[in-house]
């Protein structure tokens, strides 16, 4: 079959060797036949690799990595779908959808992850408080199963098996394409709202009260501040801009969209990285201090306000040799005593954590593995070298899951099975859906191996 | 699977009753540790002890470093019970007086079995395990005995830098597999298998050997040595003129 090669996630911490083979979701028998060949470690797809820890790993066994041509996407302008073959990145979509003024439903912070990606980690942006994650907008999908064959499933069609794979991380099967309902905009910009919040509690009222007039909204915390000024955040909510708002010279060309990658980190970083405390707590300091108080309607292209570090290529290497990990969870609204005790032991550990994000989530969608649920979501960066992570995580850990909270699959590289068991209630229903398709456990991953997803 | 903190799931232990190997598995545990496997030549005489806690299952089994040809067989049988191995310890060997090995060729036979060969068929063993996972850690206990042999213990010496080159080929064999290969050179180790020797200047405690094994694995290194101001001596050990190294008062 294909080459072994060494894998690891965005995070470059513990790698595997496996059987890389490359294939378009379109080469359907192609696919089938390495499906009946599949070693006894079994198989799991990957697109860009941008889920941080080990899902889009597996040792020993075979990734089916996907590549796909946008030219073979089809957009319905009428009625605002697209069908895409799942190994597209949604960079290579917003390339087509943007000029056509058309946009991807949910855009997470990077736009280099695939379709297929993008539905089997169950993504979400900065519009989930209003309208859901990406599962929420899929029609349709078709999905090769561990026998070799081909099913069609959406919310309409084999709802159990759609809502099983929606959030599934690639273990009900592989994702082969996808229908997905797409967003109409006037302009490739958005306008943006930017508000300093002075604490923890300041920002949590202000999003509380005003998240719903925005499409989409977002605070960036200062994790490296103390004391009093524990917490302090800037909040930025926007929405697509509309021609009118636009200033004229940019309103000849309401749509134009060029994405630029501004630098590449070079692969020879120093063995330790450059982000240390000092250089992370000055960069802290200047983004704070770089936002205006409040700002109003400030108008921004789309890669500025969604997909800031896609300018910087591969800055996952800016961590060093030991790689970094990300932490995402999600606590119930009504728990924000446990938000605070994770921000303030993060604080007090002096654990420097690069971008740090919160973002209040709305509705859940019936995916019993889907992330997002109604309450706060904070997601940081973590150099895996930090001395004294592992204690701190795992203390993280117990305090998120006390409080009924739960943590991202996508993200997720050092949890334990019962961190799952516990924020996920619903997994052994997964798991009932799961081996209906797949019983012998063809699909697995290093992830579903470290966590038992598939079974104690 | 380890996890990106560098946390095992599956620890074994080959040599259940080495304070060294015992030290290393204790400074491995984490809430991520599901297995710990003891495996000695007289399970009877492994006492679990200090390395119980909740959620923590010890699995104690018979392992027979002289019986090469069961090695195979050992390994398939732990990856049936407990799933991948995550990190793999060598630990067992023995250690004699040169003077009673002078006596009895066939002891010094029976020495260099344990701690050449049976580490060769084991080693060999987990290695390709590993391959088939495409993840694992192998750490084996060699010494600086090894390094520049001593007169004072050449068999033991010789068996240590036979292994010592072994796991250094295994490691070079191994990269881009996902499996990794550490090495360890402790100086003169104060523990049950030294009892009533003569320390040598540098000596160490399996707890510091247990510690600096943590840190090289975090670290991904490939060899380790403690202290680790061994390693610059036995660079110039390595280079004295014979004559001068027999007449050290530690040869």
């Amino acid at each position: 079959m294909g080459e072994r090669e060494l894998l690891t996630g965005w995070g470059r911490t513990a790698p595997s060797s496996a059987e890389l083979v490359t294939a378009s979701g379109r080469e359907t028998a192609a696919l089938a036949a390495v499906v009946k060949e599949l070693p006894l470690r079994g198989g799991i797809a990957r697109g860009m690799g941008r889920s941080y820890g080990d899902p889009a790993q597996n040792g020993g066994g075979v990734v089916l990595r996907l590549r796909d041509q946008v030219v073979d996407a089809t957009i319905d302008d009428v009625a605002a779908m697209v069908t895409v073959p799942a190994g597209v990145s949604l960079d290579e979509l917003l390339r087509v959808l943007v000029p056509r003024g058309l946009f991807v439903p949910v855009s997470p912070g990077t736009r280099f992850v695939t379709v297929g990606g993008a539905i089997a980690s169950d993504i979400h942006g900065k519009n989930h408080h209003l309208e859901g994650s990406f599962g929420n907008h899929v029609l349709r999908l078709s999905l090769l199963l561990a026998d070799g064959t081909v099913t069609d499933i959406g919310p309409d069609r084999q709802p159990e098996l759609f809502w099983a794979t929606v959030g599934g991380m690639g273990l009900t099967g592989v994702i082969l394409d996808a229908t997905i309902r797409v967003l109409r905009i006037e302009t490739s910009r958005c306008s943006v709202d930017t508000t300093r919040a002075p604490d923890l509690d300041s920002v949590l009222t202000m999003m509380a009260e005003g998240d719903r007039y925005h499409r989409y909204a977002v605070a960036w915390i200062d994790l490296t501040a103390k004391g009093a000024r524990l917490g302090r955040s800037v909040l930025t909510r926007g929405d697509h801009a509309t021609v009118d708002q636009l200033d004229p010279r940019d309103a000849v060309e309401p749509l134009a969209y060029e994405p630029r990658q501004v630098v590449v980190v070079p692969p020879l970083v120093p063995r330790s990285g450059v982000l240390n405390h000092l250089t992370v707590a000055a960069f802290n300091e200047f983004w704070f201090r770089k936002a205006p108080r409040r700002r109003i309607g400030q108008i921004v292209s789309i890669p500025a306000y969604f997909h800031i570090l896609d300018a910087i290529g591969s800055w996952n290497r800016l961590y060093g040799k030991r790689g970094f990990l990300q932490y995402q969870f999600v606590v119930p609204f009504g728990e924000e005593a446990a938000l605070r005790a994770v921000v303030e032991r993060l604080a007090a550990a002096g654990t420097a954590s690069f971008l740090t994000v919160l973002k209040r989530f709305g509705v859940a969608n019936p995916g019993p593995l889907s992330f997002p649920a109604p309450g706060w979501t904070l997601a940081l960066d973590l150099p895996a070298g930090a001395s004294g992570l592992a204690p701190l995580l795992h203390g993280l850990d117990n305090l998120v899951l006390d409080a009924g909270g739960r943590h991202y699959l996508a993200k997720d590289a050092h949890m334990r099975p019962d961190a799952v068991r516990r924020g996920y209630p619903r997994l052994d229903e997964w798991r009932a859906v799961r081996a209906s398709v797949d019983p012998a456990g063809v699909w697995a991953s290093d992830q579903s191996r470290r966590l038992r997803l598939l079974a104690d | 699977m380890e996890n990106a903190l560098g946390e095992p799931q599956t620890v074994v232990l080959l040599g259940g009753t080495s304070d060294i190997g015992r030290a290393i598995v204790s400074e491995l545990l984490s809430p991520s540790t599901r297995t710990v496997v003891l495996a000695a030549r007289r399970p009877g005489e492994v006492k679990i002890g200090d390395l119980e806690r909740p959620g923590l299952a010890v699995d104690v089994v018979a392992f027979e470093a002289t019986a090469t040809g069961s090695h195979e067989a050992f390994v398939r049988d732990l990856v049936a019970r407990h799933g991948d191995l995550d990190v793999v310890i060598v630990a067992f060997g023995q250690l004699e007086d040169q003077a009673e090995l002078d006596a009895d060729p066939a002891r010094a036979a029976e020495l260099v079995q344990v701690n050449y060969t049976g580490v060769v068929s084991v080693s060999l063993a987990v290695a390709e395990q590993f391959r088939r996972q495409g993840h694992g850690r192998l750490v084996v206990l060699s010494s600086v005995a090894g390094e520049r042999v001593r007169k004072a213990n050449f068999v033991y010496g010789s068996s240590k830098a036979g292994l010592d080159a072994f796991a250094q080929g295994l490691g070079d064999a191994l990269v881009g597999s996902g499996a990794s290969v550490l090495v360890v050179r402790p100086g003169f180790v104060h523990s049950r298998m030294t009892q009533g020797r003569a320390a040598t200047p540098l000596a160490t405690t399996p707890t510091a050997i247990a510690t600096a094994t943590a840190r090289a694995l975090r670290r991904g290194q490939r060899t380790v040595w403690v202290p680790s101001t061994l390693r610059p001596v036995f660079m110039v050990f390595r280079h004295l003129p014979g004559v001068v190294w027999r007449r050290l008062p530690l040869a």
